[in-house]
């Protein structure tokens, strides 16, 4: 397997703290990695510098041959490449208010890339309907539930196709039921090629989902 | 006539002689009301001791304080607004008013009178190169022609628009209209020739930049004005103005101030031969509620237009300013808080008079315009703060997924930032709007007839504002209310999709 995700000595400061200290993992294509440790170790750090909304101090990120290197984020228009080989899903899923579940997976697909309206909706509607929430798309955010927010999150991540999946606490807010309906849909992503690394506490989860678990200690 | 906005310091004994007013008057005072910013020859602070007024008025009440009762009482003065001094005489602020007070059939009708006391001539001033052409009224045909409103130079003016076609534009003081007149702003002004001649004088005297058409446009009277249930004591101040006019005293007064004229002798004749007062000037009857809904209509149209232009502008400079705090590099956050504060931390009035007159030496802005220039600008900073907060208010995690979506700033702002803190910001904008609707009234100072402005020139007319302000309460509110409406409308159906 080749390596997706390449990280090597990642180390994050904040105010003289070490947040992260040489943080290196791998994630392959077809892989799912779980990033454990406990609240604060970074976790959630590791996988915002990975999708370049954090600078870093130290080490080196490699996405799909896209390097990201220490100092401040690069402006926007130098991460194009990035954008289209990452996507991320929020803990707190980060669904846009005014958007109904379609036009908030529709938007990168239209504005992004350039699709037009009909065959942005028509691939939106197919993502959906395979998270298993294709009855949804006209709900506003308000109105989904958390297991239904974060399966309209992940199709939102999906829509333009990225190689890498970041996720963030993705079972905060599910029942066991939906844990485990969530692990199989994760798993499907990997047999489509795609390498997940998902931060999370939930040992239980990573244990049962996870092909790998890299362990973040205080 | 008096109602200058100029500078002069009445000082604060004037301020708080006000709050005494009549009802704290000894039975030696006589406590008379008069505005001290109308200034000289009328009524001003006194330059040598600020806390006292002086002017022929001022004389002339003592006069008639010292003819009062047996051995007569002192005279008290009471700064009050000119345009108030009706309804605070019949509120008993004060006993008397005088202070260039016109004679008028309606307040004969509603207050108490004194007799004529003084002759004035309504006159035209015009520019030098349009004194051969311009002789009266009828001269002005589509001309712009300013004088003081809620005056019997106002009412005549009006009367004169129907039948020749001039434009008249009211003024809240009798400083600006020739100010205006030597700018070009207006074509002609019409005011008593007192006031005329004060402002030749202030002007470089004769040969200066107006002249004063010799022809009057009409006569009208100065007087003194009580409470209408003071009749009697009305007829006492009529006895010692008589006596004071056959005694030579009164006319001292006026040598004195240097407005004394033959008119004045030929006046005291006539009121000394008979015991009835010369007719009054101006209009003959109050104007009904009825009659003045025209005007009500078109004034609600200024100010629907001039609230609508106004907050087109705020929105629009409140936009660039709120995505120049949040966006900009340090130098344009810098400039435009700069901005921000200077516009918020000084009256809405000061920069009406500075964009209007102000910058008349620059930029000759019409008056329309320099009142939606003025509020816009106004209202765009409090709009741009508005705009921040609710740009701010956009949770930041949602900021983030548009960017790894890659989305553009421009686009983020586009279709996630800008659609979401529209929302938050729709109330506190109508708020503002409603606000604005109100504050436009202050667009009157710069000669734009609004709504209160009409409402304020009727209620002198008619001497109440219990008509005038409820139906002019009624239209600001039928203006209000369904904004009001609107916005909470809108933020039931935006609120729906709130996260």
């Amino acid at each position: 397997m080749s390596a997706l995700l390449g990280i090597a000595g990642l180390s994050i400061r904040y105010d003289s703290r070490d947040v992260l200290r040489a943080l290196s993992l791998e994630v392959a294509r077809g892989e799912i990695v779980a990033l454990m440790g406990p609240s604060g170790v970074g976790k959630t750090t590791a996988l915002r510098a990975v999708a370049a909304l954090q600078p870093f101090d130290a080490g080196r990120i490699v996405v799909d041959g896209f390097a990201l290197e220490p100092g401040p984020v690069p402006p926007e228009s130098g991460l194009t490449p990035l954008r289209r080989r990452v996507g991320l899903v929020f803990q707190g899923h980060a669904l846009f208010a005014h958007l109904t579940a379609l036009d908030n997976v529709t938007l990168a697909l239209r504005h992004v890339l350039g699709q037009t309206r009909d065959s942005a909706e028509a691939l939106a509607t197919k993502l959906l309907a395979s998270l298993d929430v294709g009855a949804r798309a006209d709900a506003w955010p308000s109105q989904l539930s958390g297991g239904e927010a974060q399966r309209v999150a992940i199709a939102r991540a999906l829509a333009p196709d990225p190689h890498l999946l970041l996720m963030d606490e993705p079972t905060a807010a599910l029942d066991p039921a939906r844990r485990s309906a969530l692990g199989a849909t994760l798993r499907g992503l990997c047999e489509q090629g795609r390498g997940l690394l998902v931060a999370t506490h939930d040992a239980e989860f990573a244990r049962a989902h996870a092909d790998r678990v890299v362990l973040l200690t205080a | 006539m008096i109602a200058a906005r100029t500078l002069g310091v009445t000082g604060l004994a004037l301020c708080l002689s006000t709050t005494l007013g009549a009802q704290g008057a000894s039975r030696r005072e006589l406590v008379w009301g008069g505005d001290a910013e109308g200034g000289a020859p009328f009524v001003e602070a006194d330059p040598a001791n600020p806390s006292r007024v002086r002017g022929f008025d001022v004389e002339v009440a003592e006069r008639i304080a010292r003819g009062l009762g047996g051995e007569g009482r002192t005279a008290r003065f009471v700064q009050v607004q000119w345009s108030n001094l009706d309804q605070s005489v019949e509120r008993g602020d004060f006993t008397l008013g005088l202070s260039g007070v016109e004679d008028t059939p309606v307040r004969r009708t509603r207050h108490a009178v004194t007799i004529p006391y003084f002759e004035f001539r309504e006159v035209l001033a015009v520019r030098p190169e349009d004194a051969g052409r311009i002789h009266g009224l009828a001269d002005l045909r589509g001309r712009r022609v300013a004088t003081l409103g809620a005056t019997i130079a106002y009412d005549l003016l009006v009367a004169a628009r129907d039948s020749t076609g001039l434009i008249p534009l009211s003024y809240d003081d009798d400083v600006h209209p020739y100010a205006d007149l030597v700018r070009g702003r207006v074509d002609a002004v019409l005011l008593d020739h007192i006031i005329a001649q004060r402002a030749l004088r202030r002007s470089g005297g004769p040969g200066g930049a107006f002249v004063i058409v010799a022809q009057p446009v009409a006569l009208g009277y100065y007087v003194g004005v009580l409470a209408r249930a003071d009749s009697a004591l009305r007829d006492s101040v009529d006895a010692v103005l008589r006596e004071a006019m056959r005694d030579g005293s009164l006319e001292q007064i006026f040598r004195r101030w240097d407005v004394w004229d033959p008119s004045q002798g030929a006046l005291f004749d006539r009121v000394l031969r008979t015991d009835r007062a010369p007719k009054a000037a101006g209009a003959a009857r109050a104007i009904s509620a009825i009659a003045y809904l025209p005007s009500l209509a078109g004034a609600a149209g200024v100010t629907a237009l001039v609230s609508l232009l106004s907050m087109m502008l705020a929105v629009i400079v409140g936009l660039g300013l709120a995505s120049s705090r949040v966006y900009g590099p340090v130098w344009l956050r810098v400039a435009t808080t700069v901005y921000i504060e200077l516009i918020r931390g000084t009256p809405l009035l000061l920069q009406l008079f500075v964009i209007y007159y102000g910058l008349a030496g620059v930029v000759r802005l019409p008056a329309f315009l320099a009142a939606v220039l003025a509020l816009g600008l106004n209202y765009a900073a409090y709009e741009a703060e508005i705009y921040r907060g609710a740009l701010e208010a956009v949770p930041r995690p949602q900021l983030e997924a548009a960017r790894t979506l890659g989305l553009s700033e421009l686009q983020i702002l586009r279709l996630v930032r800008g659609p979401q803190a529209l929302r938050f910001a729709l109330a506190p904008m109508t708020n503002d709007f409603v606000a604005l609707l109100k504050d436009s009234s202050l667009v009157s100072v710069i000669t734009v007839v609004e709504l209160t402005k009409e409402t304020a020139i009727y209620a002198t007319n008619v001497g109440s504002w219990v008509v005038p302000g409820a139906l002019c309460a009624i239209v600001y509110l039928a203006m209000s209310l369904p904004l009001a409406r609107l916005a909470r409308r809108l933020e039931r159906r935006w609120g729906g999709r709130a996260a």
